[in-house]
């Protein structure tokens, strides 16, 4: 009963945790609005508006007001749904985001089941081989995708495979001549082609996916390859290992079923952490496959000073990460009967 | 006498990448009975017992015999060898806190020898592990079965170790210091439950360790090991007529209970014991 009671005060706590940093992030967030050199009322009015013009809406958008209370007008528009409007499209930032969001979801998923289907095995045979040449080529091969620039890659990658040889569709999500042909219900060309039933939409797509999700899945393989090798290691090193081995047990099933699932709560997190950075924008990647996701998106906007849509998207990262963060943490209670 | 279960003669091991051997000729044999190795830090006597269960992947080992019932065990190929690990002969390790998996259930570990060794369903593992909790001595072996190694206390670890190294019914036992991480208070009693289960089941039961009464109270024979070579073997009721200085000096570093309260005597080490042969 008191394990229970502990329990939910972890929970409440956790939810407390979260707030806080939620608060955190906004506080940030807003800051970067205030600080960013872009004068957000000249971007409204123009270059050559009057005096008079300007001071309205200086005055409009609550600038006149001390830096608290507009905080607090910061706050209650995020609260409710209102993260202003895109000068550039003047759209609401929130629906440009959600428009280029499935792409990037799209390319991160298949990136980071890539990354950690290879990864995490490659990981443990290093580790279980360790100093032999199995664990050399595993590390030489994650010392490439540790050190390669993904751009140069990338265009290697695309100058070879699509160019050269045609194995493999080029930039953008499909090929041009299906632009459009698609309704789009989710946003995700995979899904939406599906639904449609148009299949060559859908080959198209996943030809144009394979290349920049392999790339990306290889480079954070290598991340994900190095933390799974040194966290075996550290396992095979405990003395629970030489237990199984004095049972009887196999090497491979002292490797799978006692010190692999020792590691799964370590393996979670990076894993985690590797997809939000994906999320967040494999802006290189994107950008040499004119893939139209949210790295693109976040860049350019930075570029011409578009606040609101800066701001939006801080926040939808910090968002992310803490939502994987607190993945990880539900996780850790599933795996692991000590933190229970 | 009958024909021994263990024989070793002329034992020899080195670790890899090391310049001498850690392990310098020792040869003994076992019987039915209980046999103390003593000896210092880095004797080399926790070495000789995870070599007969060839359980060093780096290290080389020879010898001119290392029989095993009919085995023999250096010629015996690794996937051979998982046969005996567990089945025939299997080894108590020193500490439960790091000997068990922190994240399966202590039941689950035990049961885990049975099922790796009997073709049976896992109800039938499960029956024979609750059983031998209970005869280790664990009151309401059902409910440890499903608990934790951090939910259990050492003594009790300790005990769910010996059930699960007992399971097979091997045939020889090697008990690598397997009080020295309990508590003072909970060590005779774990020693008694071992002790019992051996004798009855006719285990040859090697004691590894370095408290000279322990062994000399749960023991037959004594080896003593100094610098990977064994010094003396004796009887164990025989430790205090021990000729070599070595042995003699450690008995004579033992505090008493009641004893004078003078300092203890200091081990003088002589060079020359380190290439001395047992007699």
């Amino acid at each position: 009963m008191s394990t229970r009671r502990l329990s939910m005060h972890g929970a409440a706590g956790q939810i407390g945790t979260i707030l806080v940093t939620l608060l955190g992030l906004l506080v940030l967030t807003f800051i970067i609005g205030r600080m960013m050199p872009a004068d957000p009322v000249r971007a409204i009015v123009g270059e050559d508006a009057t005096r008079e013009t300007y001071e309205q809406v200086f005055r409009s958008l609550g600038l006149d007001r001390p830096v608290w209370e507009q905080f607090i007008y910061y706050l209650g528009d995020v609260l409710t749904g209102n993260f202003g409007t895109s000068i550039r499209t003047g759209q609401p930032v929130i629906q440009d985001i959600l428009h280029v969001m499935p792409a990037t979801i799209e390319l991160a998923t298949f990136a980071i089941l890539i990354g950690a289907g290879i990864g995490v095995p490659m990981g443990v045979i290093a580790a279980v081989n360790k100093d032999r040449w199995p664990d050399h080529v595993v590390r030489v091969l994650s010392l490439f995708g540790h050190s390669m620039p993904i751009f140069w890659t990338g265009m290697i990658a695309l100058i070879v495979l699509y160019a050269k040889l045609g194995l493999v569709g080029g930039s953008g999500r499909m090929d041009q001549f299906y632009i459009g042909l698609v309704p789009e219900t989710t946003g995700f060309l995979l899904i939406d082609s599906l639904l449609s039933g148009d299949l060559d939409v859908f080959w198209s797509a996943v030809n144009h996916l394979i290349l920049p999700a392999s790339l990306l899945g290889y480079s954070s393989s290598a991340y994900i390859t190095r933390m799974t090798r040194s966290f075996m290691l550290d396992q095979l090193g405990q003395e629970y290992i030489t237990t199984a081995r004095v049972k009887g047990l196999s090497k491979h099933q002292t490797i799978w079923r006692h010190a692999f699932i020792n590691i799964r709560v370590q393996l979670v997190t990076i894993v985690a952490l590797a997809y939000g950075s994906l999320l967040e924008g494999a802006v290189l990647i994107e950008t040499v496959f004119a893939w139209p996701g949210f790295g693109q998106y976040l860049t350019s906007n930075l570029i011409i000073g578009d606040m609101n849509a800066v701001m939006t998207c801080v926040l939808i990262v910090g968002v992310i990460f803490i939502a994987l963060n607190l993945l990880s943490d539900v996780l850790y209670r599933l795996f692991d009967p000590r933190t229970r | 006498m009958n024909r021994p279960i263990l024989d070793v003669k002329n034992l020899h091991i080195r670790y890899g990448g090391a310049s001498t051997d850690a392990v310098r000729g020792v040869s003994f044999t076992l019987g039915r009975e209980r046999l103390g190795i003593v000896g210092e830090s880095g004797s080399g006597k926790s070495t000789v017992g995870r070599a007969l269960l060839r359980l060093l992947p780096s290290a080389r080992i020879s010898a001119d015999t290392m029989r095993f019932e009919d085995i023999d065990l250096l010629s015996l190929t690794e996937k051979q060898m998982l046969a005996v690990r567990g089945r025939r002969m299997s080894m108590i390790l020193q500490d439960p806190k790091f000997s068990l998996n922190p994240i399966r259930k202590v039941g689950d570990q035990v049961a885990e020898t049975y099922l790796r060794h009997f073709k049976c369903s896992r109800q039938e593992a499960r029956d024979k592990a609750i059983a031998m909790l209970g005869a280790v001595k664990i009151n309401d072996p059902d409910r440890v079965f499903e608990q934790y190694p951090h939910e259990i206390s050492g003594g009790m670890g300790q005990r769910v170790m010996i059930a699960m190294m007992l399971l097979a019914d091997p045939d020889v036992v090697i008990a690598d210091e397997p009080t020295s991480a309990l508590d003072v208070t909970v060590r005779l009693q774990v020693l008694n439950i071992l002790d019992n289960l051996v004798r009855d089941r006719g285990i040859g039961l090697i004691m590894i360790s370095h408290d000279l009464n322990l062994v000399r109270n749960f023991c037959d024979r004594v080896l003593i090991m100094y610098a990977g070579r064994v010094v003396e073997t004796l009887a164990a009721r025989d430790l205090d007529k021990a000729q070599h200085p070595y042995t003699r000096g450690l008995l004579a570093a033992q505090p008493r209970i009641g004893g004078a309260r003078a300092p203890l005597a200091v081990l003088d080490r002589r060079p020359e014991w380190l290439e001395e042969v047992s007699r």
